[in-house]
């Protein structure tokens, strides 16, 4: 076993380490939560990342996106994330794709994904991402952060779940985010994909909400 | 009384609970309007725990949940 995650064992079996090296996972945006999704995907060590980001870095990023930093504001949010993949573990494969997700493209992107983690920031988006998931047939799973609060869920195709998280008519109230509440948000997503990806037992259809100025976690449905 | 427990960025200015007097509300939204939060502020609403409308009824002893929408990325 390549010693690079010798210590995935105990945790992982190896040939759980072995199934995850085959896995082709999207991740849907590359910002506070892609960022963070990228680096531990990596370093758990699936077999193949797609990322995809229309974004380029602006000063506001700086408080909590892992891939930013003031040497490359302006530039591409998927680069960033193919020079950290390079540098971080070479043997994953990495595909930057620098678009937004949309109608047009949100098939093709994800056709043939193991799995979809969400890492977008608006609600219009992921109801696209969903119905691609849906049509395609791979699990999405659910990730959103709002000041000290993280969400995460595992939506099968064909779910209704983001429909029930996000009824029609409500909207997004506030754009804060703290530094430490994106990686929260990303490690319970990675943790779910990793239980989903080596086909342990999984609990699907539930919202985790996650308070972390309370300090209090929920199972929603 | 009604219990009314609030999440995430709905406790801003309410604390984590409050209680209502069931005579004043017959419907969840009722609650809502009691407690000075719109509609479009809330995403997901529970009562005792099940997935509900504003337009479902409440009685003496429910507890509603109330959950803002979460959705940064």
């Amino acid at each position: 076993m390549d010693e690079r995650y010798i210590r995935n064992l105990g945790a992982l079996t190896e040939q759980e380490c072995t199934i995850l090296r085959t896995k082709t996972v999207f991740v849907a945006g590359c910002g506070g939560l892609g960022g963070y999704l990228i680096e531990m995907l990596l370093r758990l060590g699936v077999g193949t990342i797609r990322a995809a980001d229309g974004d380029t870095f602006e000063t506001s990023n700086l408080n909590r996106q892992l891939l930013s930093s003031p040497s490359i504001l302006g530039e591409s949010k998927a680069e960033a994330a193919a020079m950290r993949a390079a540098l971080v573990n070479p043997d994953v494969r990495f595909i930057p794709i620098s678009e937004f997700v949309t109608e047009e493209n949100a098939a093709e992107l994800i056709r043939g994904c193991d799995a979809v983690l969400d890492a977008l920031d608006n609600i219009r988006a992921r109801r696209i991402l969903a119905h691609a998931c849906t049509e395609e047939g791979v699990p999405m799973i659910h990730g959103a952060i709002c000041a000290w609060t993280a969400q995460a869920a595992v939506i099968l195709p064909g779910d209704d779940l983001l429909d029930r998280i996000y009824p029609e008519g409500v909207g997004l109230r506030s754009k804060a985010s703290l530094s430490f509440t994106p990686p929260f948000c990303a490690a319970l997503q990675v943790a779910l994909c990793t239980r989903l990806l080596t086909g342990r037992p999984l609990e699907t259809g539930h919202l985790y909400v996650a308070d972390l100025s309370d300090m209090e976690m929920e199972c929603i449905f | 009384m009604i219990e009314v427990r609030f999440f995430a960025t709905l406790r801003d200015g309410r604390g984590k609970v409050m209680q209502v007097d069931a005579e004043k509300a017959a419907v969840a939204g009722d609650i809502l309007r009691l407690c000075e939060i719109k509609p479009e502020e809330v995403a997901i609403l529970l009562i005792n725990g099940f997935h509900s409308k504003p337009e479902d009824p409440v009685k003496d002893g429910d507890v509603i949940s109330l959950f803002p929408p979460v959705g940064g990325g």
